[in-house]
């Protein structure tokens, strides 16, 4: 997966050009041996979430990032491939339905690319604003009509069902977790791969072009409205496969799949990873996941945090964590990497306690607030302190306005250091 | 005189186009023949560009007709007439600018050569695009910044750019608003020799300011002032028309001076 989110390649392109495969062989390698390393259940749980939200990031990011399309309701293609997998998967039950479940996720893609279809066909008339209000409202529209048609969607408790009611593949049932999560690390690379090599198609790069210039695009031939159309089409057709693989993996589908919250924190982890680079989502799924699962085991206002995180991305790194680390490229080819290395080493000290205080003022003021009657006691990055004594509330903002000031004495000198290593010397 | 005539390249009948009360072109009747070259000279806001406009489908005319071999093309879409053969420029560049020299080329080139929508070819795979591209590139003088990105180059070499965009499809008929304005001597010298050399056996309609370059080039001239024709004729009768003299070209060659 290459970090650029375009290039345009030489003219004499060995067939198959090592360097591209590279990182995808890496992948794959990582993707085998990942099991080996986190065998509990718990760890495969996480990994399979982590999978699924990658597709499902990487199909919303075909839309955001390739087409320029901001879509609000995006939860509802991976839903509702979801919802007719979770149905295909009871007919596989109850009617003999001979459907082998790894062929699974090519249906929630085919339902998902023909919800794409019916919808894009108005949605995608127009751009920018108009696109995004119809998105939300048809996001909206979908959530409500999971809580209406209960037949289909179940009402409150959803659909569920059995993944290991259908044949056997090759001597495998599914029931266990690391069974499904090879099933679901395939159609990750699978579908990784396919949104990659759409991205090289003349659609994907005349998505691109009617991102950046949809008149121009118009006049060379090509209906900007069929372009977002088509777009639309082949993300929602991986929203599927996502949608399919959260069936198989989590058993039940509720209308949470579908609302705006789930719509509204792909948008977070797209934008999080950074929409301008095919990796971006990638990065924001993992971080995001890791973010969900590990730290809301340490705290409550995990959330908190997270929203945190997106504000300042925003704000500072418009294209997101991933852009912060192309960043580095430059510096890397001019080999002047080195030249980083001692102010980040500086400043990096008091950044961490800048971090930690912050986060322990919110935590110390969560505890006081929210704790039950007579439970004083927190613990605290290991140290167990009294959360309604003023002290420990006192040192952490000492602390918090001490590394402040140092990291904005040392800001100056980090700056200069960055220019320095992008600078690139005129001698030769 | 047009009546025994093939159908002419384009044809507009009694043309009208307002924007709301003001009444920007107020009757145009004009046929441009086949393989012609053909320059619309005017005052500013004369609407020129109004004109391109409407030929290309940007805007719908209010009344009246244009026809593009003879089909009548008003109120179709851009990429419609596009795709029959009719490309043009803008006066104010209008490129990729995000997109590399190469990949600006490589949009104008795909719909005309096949590939449309195709999301099962490898775009970087198919030498004969590439290998076109990059003929465009050489012809337009940017082969050495194909990879530079659109939006970092010189405003000439936008220029440059932004006629090769129009030009890359192959179109019968090739559009330029305005393609020299900004230039220096020599970049709009060299720009001539580029529009005379790819319009060959092509059709050719030039909206533009330098007086010079439209008598070189231009087999025929039309006068649009105040959103009429006053007078399309060859050059040399142009030139020597006192109507003309009065309401144009007297100003330009002040302007000049
Ligand atoms: N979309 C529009 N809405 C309202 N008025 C417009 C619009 N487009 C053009 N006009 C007006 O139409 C008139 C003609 O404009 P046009 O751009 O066609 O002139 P032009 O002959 O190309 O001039 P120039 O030589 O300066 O390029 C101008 O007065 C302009 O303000
Ligand atoms: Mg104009």
């Amino acid at each position: 997966m290459s970090l650029q989110g375009q290039q345009s390649i030489g003219t004499k392109t060995p067939l198959i050009p090592i360097r591209k495969v590279l990182p995808w062989l890496i992948a794959c390698g990582f993707l085998l041996l990942l099991p080996q390393v986190f065998p509990s259940g718990a760890g495969l749980t996480i990994m399979n979430q982590m999978a699924i939200t990658i597709v499902f990031a990487l199909a919303y990011n075909m839309l955001l990032g390739q087409a320029g399309m901001l879509s609000f309701g995006h939860a509802v293609y991976m839903g509702l491939g979801g919802f007719f997998c979770m149905h295909l998967l009871n007919q596989v039950e109850y009617n003999q339905l001979y459907l082998p479940l790894p062929l699974l996720p090519l249906f929630g893609g085919l339902f998902g690319l023909i919800f794409a279809f019916l919808i894009g066909s108005f949605s995608t008339r127009r751009a920018g604003t108009v696109f995004a209000m119809i998105s939300l409202g048809v996001g909206e529209l979908i959530a409500a009509c999971s809580i209406i048609i209960v037949v289909f969607f179940g009402g409150e408790e959803g659909v569920s069902g059995d993944r290991t009611m259908g044949p056997q593949v090759f001597g495998f049932d599914f029931a266990s977790q690391l069974e499904v999560y090879y099933l679901t690390a395939i159609w990750l690379v699978l579908a990784a791969l396919g949104m990659y090599l759409f991205s090289r198609t003349p659609m994907g790069r005349i998505a691109n072009a009617v991102r950046d210039n949809e008149e121009r695009a118009e006049f060379l031939g090509y209906s900007q409205r069929n372009v977002r159309w088509i777009s639309f089409c082949a993300s929602g057709f991986f929203c599927g496969i996502a949608g399919a693989l959260f069936a198989i993996n989590f058993e039940i589908l509720t209308e949470e799949n579908l609302n705006l919250a789930t719509s509204g924190s792909i948008l977070l982890i797209t934008f999080l990873g950074g929409v301008g680079f095919f990796v971006g989502p990638v990065i924001g799924a993992v971080v995001f996941t890791l973010l969900q699962t590990v730290l809301s085991l340490y705290t409550e206002i995990w959330q908190l945090y997270l929203g945190i995180l997106f504000v300042l991305t925003v704000m500072f790194f418009p294209s997101g964590l991933t852009g912060l680390i192309a960043m580095h490229f430059r510096p890397w080819n001019l080999s002047k990497v080195g030249l980083l290395i001692r102010p980040y080493a500086k400043i990096a000290g008091p950044a961490l306690v800048l971090l930690f205080s912050a986060i322990a003022i919110m935590e110390i003021l969560f505890h006081a607030r929210h704790s039950s009657i007579g439970s004083e006691e927190m613990n605290l990055f290991g140290m167990t302190i009294n959360s309604h004594s003023p002290v420990p509330l006192i040192i952490a903002v000492g602390l918090l306005l001490i590394s402040f000031f140092v990291v904005r004495k040392l800001a100056p000198g980090l700056l200069d250091a960055w220019q320095d290593a992008n600078h690139q010397e005129r001698e030769t | 005189m047009e009546n025994n005539q093939p159908t002419p390249a384009i044809e507009l009948r009694n043309l009208h186009k307002s924007f709301g009360l003001a009444q920007i072109i107020q009757g145009v009747d004009l046929a441009i023949h086949k393989q012609e070259r053909h320059a619309i000279i005017g005052p500013n806001g004369a609407g020129k560009s109004t004109l391109f406009n409407l030929i290309t489908g940007k805007y719908v005319p209010t009344a009246g007709g244009v026809f593009l071999h003879g089909e009548n093309v008003s109120g179709m879409k851009p990429y419609q007439i596009n795709r029959m053969g009719l490309s043009r420029s803008f006066q104010i560049t209008n490129i990729f600018a995000k997109m590399t020299v190469f990949e600006n080329i490589r949009c104008g080139l795909l719909w005309s050569m096949g590939y449309k929508y195709s999301f099962w070819h490898l775009v970087n795979r198919q030498r004969n695009v590439t290998d076109r591209a990059e003929e465009i590139l050489q012809q337009i003088n940017l082969l050495e910044r194909r990879d530079e990105l659109a939006g970092v180059l010189t405003y000439a070499e936008q220029r440059a750019l932004e006629i090769g965009i129009a030009i890359a499809g192959g179109a019968d008929i090739v559009m330029l608003d305005e393609p020299t304005a900004g230039m220096s001597a020599s970049e709009t010298s060299y720009m001539v020799d580029l529009i005379r050399k790819v319009t060959e056996d092509k059709t050719l309609i030039i909206v533009e300011h330098d007086m010079g370059v439209v008598f070189d080039l231009a087999d025929r001239i039309s006068v649009l002032v105040y959103g009429e024709i006053i007078a399309t004729d060859e050059p040399q009768n142009v030139r020597e028309s006192a109507a003309v003299q009065e309401a144009y070209l007297g100003t330009a060659v002040e302007e000049a001076g």
